[in-house]
């Protein structure tokens, strides 16, 4: 009796070693794409405009690393990169891309990511939205199969007002621009003057006339309207721009009829990342970011390489190329990821949202980081920034 | 284990006989050398009057401090320099630089000082040094950012910790080859042996414990967490780790948790949380393990904890943004 079922165990370990050793012969290899829009946009100051690899870079540098720690685990990681025209239709290259790839990041506007995440909904591929900072895309059109890594506009605001807030700058004239993004940013920035007891003195809205961005005498006419558009305001602190569209928050900045400081789209920006970001060890990242994209890395290549190192560690921590292994250990309560931001970032579990501090950068330096101190939460004071579980509109399906 | 006690016994005896040579100091009074991340600077404190008795210019960003075996010069990583100082303890100056590699942060030595080993966060690389030569004898690619070095009591691993990797490197002195690679918890920044081999201790800063792995069998065999009343978990990122000689406690440096704990390193357990200074960084024993000191980054001061007591007793200023220390006989 007792013969065969050690022969068998026998069988059983050196099989068991076979399939090691194979595997050890035939890395595993996970790919993961890269959906975003062929078009850059254009920005007001040149020395802000997108390199042409403006995101992907950032992805690209943490499939380095990721294969840098793969060699040893014998993982191996690629990026798949498929840029869409504005006359394409986004859920058709989100498909070919899913035949490849089982993780595709997505820096898409809110309405093509909507369209992408319900055409993969059949297939087990999970979306990394790494641009759109919409609410509304975790909360009342949130998706199962999408996990966010770009801060949310409400974060965003958050981080700023928590700043504003505690350097008693509580009141504020607000500028909006006229597209919907920017109304959409000027509604965060509304709650969050409410949520931490900022006045908001005065409302004005700047029109989009048209026009270039750039013009070869643009600083003289700049000069003289912007002191007037911002001429007769009650007394207010600073002035916040919601101006996501790059058409005036940047013409702000000293020009203002009350010397005032300005901020939101222009002078003080909240952000996930700035190219002067070099706390907590993150001089090794841009360093090594420099190497590769011969520039600094921004907030879209932060988002994108914390997108590709959050599969990278689901698969060191599982030790699997499995995609639903790795996405169920992404949304499992033992996640989390180091970004260099001087805290863990985990998942909020109610809508997929990474929980990050917001740096506040003045396009030189990094001002100040949110949460600001003082600003508590019974669970994470990460939570303090952006909508909160109980305000949640989230059903995740 | 006893004959790597005994290892570790006779080299502590034989360094402190050949520093009894050293004039007139009192038994008990020793040396220690501060690293000011920001100040550009090394503060040097008598442990006797706890007063800091010179403060000495150094390169950009001086981090990883340690003396060499001989007691003769104090070796400073100082990171935007891309070298490592050598400051002559006689004169209290910077003499000559070590070839270190780009960006230095923390290094390790072998038992008799000769090879010196440095964690090069930006290429992902290990250099080895001779330090006779003070030369460039080789190096070894390990995971993404390296950074916590130690080296086994019986000389034949170099442990290397690569901080986004998330690994221990196990890596054979004599073939310079790694040989194992463990995973620990997030950005793991420090490495620390039981001087009776059994046990190596690794801090993981973001993910907030110290994994205790069994060097034999390279493997995670427990994990010290960490719990603090009314501290939100992320606040605890431990750093800096010193274990007593004869391996019954440890001390973790808990960074922004501005604690150092207490830990009875035979069960694991947490026995004490010692409230410091702010971003609490590295800790050393003097050599009679009466007191440890530990360097707190934000609040720009030294504590000094009485070991058998437990007890904070003393904070001394120093430069700006204290980091590293290492403590030896005048």
């Amino acid at each position: 009796m007792g013969g065969p079922a050690i022969r068998l165990l026998i069988g059983a370990i050196s099989l068991a070693a076979f399939a090691t050793s194979a595997v050890a012969a035939e890395p595993v290899d996970i790919a993961i794409g890269y959906l975003g829009r062929a078009t850059v946009p254009q920005t007001l100051s040149p020395v802000d405009q997108p390199a042409a690899d403006d995101g992907v870079a950032g992805a690209r540098l943490a499939i380095e690393d990721n294969n840098t720690t793969g060699k040893f685990l014998n993982q191996r990681f690629t990026l798949l990169d498929r840029r869409v025209k504005d006359e394409e239709d986004p859920a058709q290259a989100a498909n070919d891309l899913a035949t490849k790839a089982s993780f595709i990041l997505a820096n898409l506007p809110a309405e093509a990511l909507l369209k992408v995440a319900d055409a993969l909904r059949a297939r087990s591929v999970t979306l990394l939205n790494v641009g759109a900072t919409d609410d509304r895309l975790r909360e009342q059109d949130c998706r199962a199969n999408v996990i966010h890594v770009a801060p949310t506009r409400s974060m965003l605001a958050d981080g700023l007002a928590q700043y504003l807030v505690w350097k008693q700058w509580k009141r504020w004239l607000l500028v909006t621009g006229s597209h919907d993004n920017d109304k959409l940013f000027a509604d965060a920035l509304r709650r969050a003057a409410t949520r931490f007891g900022a006045k908001i003195v005065e409302e004005r809205t700047f029109e989009d006339t048209g026009g270039a961005r750039r013009t070869d005498s643009g600083v003289t006419l700049i000069q003289r309207q912007m002191p007037v558009f911002t001429q007769r305001a009650p007394s207010y602190d600073v002035l916040v721009a919601a101006d996501e569209s790059e058409v005036f928050a940047s013409y702000l900045p000293y020009r203002t009829w009350d010397p005032r400081p300005v901020a939101g789209s222009a002078g003080l920006k909240p952000t996930s990342w700035d190219p002067a970001q070099d706390q907590w060890g993150a001089t090794q990242l841009q360093n090594r970011f420099v190497k590769l994209a011969s520039r600094r890395m921004n907030a879209l290549d932060m988002q994108a390489w914390t997108a590709v190192r959050m599969i990278g560690e689901a698969a060191s921590r599982t030790n699997s190329g499995d995609a639903k292994a790795l996405s169920d250990f992404i949304k499992g309560p033992n996640f989390s990821i180091a970004a260099f931001k001087g805290t863990r970032l985990t998942l909020r579990d109610w809508n997929l949202q990474l929980r990050q501090p917001i740096l506040l950068a003045d396009g030189r330096m990094i001002v100040s980081v949110s949460p600001q101190e003082g600003f508590l939460h019974q669970f994470s004071e990460l939570d303090t920034l952006g909508v909160d579980r109980p305000e949640t509109k989230c059903k995740l399906q | 284990m006893s004959a790597n006690k005994f290892v570790a016994t006779c080299i502590s005896t034989s360094l402190a006989g050949a520093l009894w040579l050293a004039p007139t100091a009192p038994v008990s009074a020793f040396v220690a050398y501060i690293s000011n991340e920001k100040g550009n600077t090394v503060s040097v404190i008598d442990t006797d009057s706890w007063t800091v008795t010179k403060t000495i210019k150094v390169g950009q960003r001086p981090r990883g401090i340690e003396f060499t075996r001989d007691g003769k010069f104090v070796m400073v990583a100082v990171g935007d320099d891309d070298t490592i100082q050598l400051i002559d303890t006689k004169t209290q100056e910077v003499t000559d630089t070590l070839p270190s590699g780009p960006d230095p942060e923390l290094f390790t030595q072998d038992a008799a000082g000769k090879t010196l080993y440095v964690a090069n966060e930006n290429d992902n690389t290990v250099t080895v040094i001779d330090l006779q030569k003070r030369a460039r004898i080789g190096d070894v690619q390990v995971g993404v950012e390296p950074e916590g070095m130690t080296v086994s009591p019986d000389g034949k691993f170099l442990i290397c910790t690569s901080e986004t990797t998330n690994m221990a490197h196990f890596i054979d002195t004599g073939t310079r080859q790694i040989v194992a690679n463990v995973l620990v918890d997030a950005r793991p920044r420090f490495a620390e042996f039981k001087q009776d081999g059994s046990e190596l201790w690794v801090s993981a800063e973001i993910g907030g414990t110290v994994s205790i792995i069994d060097p034999a069998k390279r493997e995670v065999t427990g994990k010290i967490k960490f719990a603090i009343p009314g501290l939100r978990s992320e606040a605890i990122q431990p750093v800096g780790i010193s274990i007593t000689k004869d391996g019954k406690t440890g001390f973790v440096a808990l960074g922004p948790a501005n604690r150092v704990a207490v830990v009875d390193a035979t069960s694991h357990e947490v026995k004490k949380y010692l409230l410091v200074g702010q971003r609490v960084w590295h800790l050393a024993f003097t050599p009679d393990e009466k007191y440890l000191m530990v360097t707190n980054g934000v609040s720009n001061d030294v504590s000094v904890i009485d070991v058998a007591a437990q007890k904070v007793i003393k904070t001394i200023q120093v430069g700006e943004l204290p980091w590293g220390i290492t403590i030896a006989q005048p």
